[in-house]
């Protein structure tokens, strides 16, 4: 029988939750690590028992916890994010240069293939790398050394370093995305990193090519179709077919194309889910009403999720790393809220219902479909 | 010379300890002497209390003792005697911020 495990930070602790593969009755345990904020919480794919998270805290700084029980018990391993050499200066808000500063962990992503391998995408943006299980960690520092950076801008969450994504067909490609610089690949394992933001237009820009200088909140990608990405930016949702080389837009009929997560069904490439939030200021769903919407068409044609989620009155934010997807058979997809709200969706997106309704705000959400 | 520290709650949770926690401190004592000598017993706390680094006090941690903030005292200026003689602990705070 399968099961499901889904692990949430907050900015109050770290709950886990787990069901069978039916997913209708749920455990719910934590808070763990209460009163710090925890930025992410990962699994590795290479050991279902071994855990990640991002522990930080204004007072007390940084640290990142393992588990190596499946999120039961964790220990402390490294904290120290040491930017290599002498960091320089990146383009603060008014403008002026801005020595690099580390503020904290916003996300993990374990290796495909060892769970002692995990990379760290870190605020102010930089890629780190662990290769003994978060005990160390030194930085990809080409990322940071691109001749670009110093003209790289926090965007109103900090300059963070948000998505990491391995491709599965070549280890040695990767994907990161920074607020508000954009979107980078690797096809040398880290060693050279290119902008890929062709196609990008953002309101704020003047030029309409700039390289660098775009809100990406999140990307996401299928698996098995590793050339083909989703991204949503700030405003906009767009798609590239050339492993982000270009990118078109994708938004078509949505209500609004601000947003911050996105994600892709696991069974089907072309299947991707959003939750668009009116903005700039809002953050929160138009009219009240809380609607993931999908896209079976790989984006420009969205139907409205609603089924099971609040439809008045509903005023909260879903973060960028606050959505997830599941393998089961019927896939479930999975978020969380500012408000404390973890929904469920055991068939793909057509109902929904609360796994738990009071959590502290939700930063993260990821799922582990468990033999 | 034994000294008494007093450890905000959370970082007694991580260094797994409850209450005062006793290290030994060469003379002088001093919040280096003290901080090194709790790093060196606690490895976890590294980083949590002053930069892995510079070993600049981070921003929201204060030093207490005696009835008087030392936060801002140089890390090598001795500590009042009672400090060192363990009759008074030297007490790491987390500030009041946040609302």
């Amino acid at each position: 029988m399968s099961a499901i495990r889904v692990s949430v930070g907050t900015r109050k602790g770290a709950f886990v939750l787990t069901a069978d593969g039916k997913r209708k009755s749920w455990d719910v345990s934590g808070p763990f690590f209460a009163g710090w904020e925890i930025y992410h919480v990962k699994a590795s794919p290479a050991d279902p028992k071994r855990l990640y998270a991002s522990q930080s805290s204004g007072w007390f700084g940084q640290l990142i916890q393992r588990s190596d029980d499946g999120g039961k018990t964790w220990e402390p391993v490294g904290n120290e994010f040491a930017y290599d050499g002498t960091p320089g200066t990146h383009r603060w808000y008014d403008g002026t240069p801005h020595p690099w500063e580390f503020k904290r962990v916003w996300h993990l992503e374990p290796s495909l293939t060892d769970p002692d391998t995990v990379y760290a995408g870190v605020e102010d943006a930089a890629l780190f790398k662990s290769t003994d299980g978060g005990k160390s960690w030194a930085e990809l520092a080409a990322l940071r050394n691109h001749a670009s950076a110093p003209e790289w801008q926090p965007g109103a969450g900090g300059m963070c370093l948000h998505t990491i994504i391995i491709d599965p067909k070549d280890p040695k490609r990767m994907y990161i995305a920074i607020s508000a610089a954009g979107a980078f690949r690797t096809d040398d394992g880290g060693q050279s990193w290119r902008p890929i933001n062709r196609g990008l237009r953002s309101e704020g820009i003047p030029d309409p090519d700039a390289q660098v200088g775009h809100c990406v909140h999140h990307i996401a990608m299928h698996p098995t179709r590793s050339s083909v990405l989703y991204m949503q930016k700030h405003w906009d949702v767009m798609r590239s077919d050339d492993g982000g080389d270009s990118w078109r837009e994708v938004s078509g009929n949505l209500p609004t194309d601000f947003g911050f997560p996105i994600d892709v069904h696991p069974h089907d490439p072309e299947t991707i889910y959003v939750v668009p939030i009116k903005s700039d200021s809002e953050h929160f769903p138009p009219d009240g009403k809380l609607r993931v919407y999908r896209s079976r068409s790989g984006g420009d044609e969205w139907e409205a999720l609603t089924n099971g989620l609040p439809q008045r009155d509903c005023y909260v934010n879903v973060l960028r790393d606050a959505m997830a997807v599941d393998t089961m058979e019927s896939s479930g997809v999975y978020f969380g809220t500012t408000g404390g709200q973890v929904y469920a969706s055991p068939d793909a997106g057509d109902s929904w219902a609360p796994i738990v309704r009071d959590l502290p705000p939700v930063l993260s959400v990821e799922v582990q479909t468990l033999a | 010379m034994t000294v008494r520290v007093v450890l905000p709650a959370h970082l007694r949770t991580l260094a797994k300890v409850d209450g005062e926690v006793k290290v030994d401190v060469d003379a002088p004592v001093t919040q280096r002497a003290i901080l090194d000598a709790l790093e060196d017993r606690f490895p976890v706390l590294r980083g949590t209390i002053r930069d892995h680094v510079t070993h600049e006090r981070r921003a929201l941690v204060r030093f207490f003792a005696c009835m008087e903030d030392l936060s801002h005292d140089s890390p090598d200026v001795p500590l009042p005697d009672e400090v060192a003689r363990g009759t008074e602990p030297f007490m790491v705070i987390g500030a009041m911020a946040g609302g």
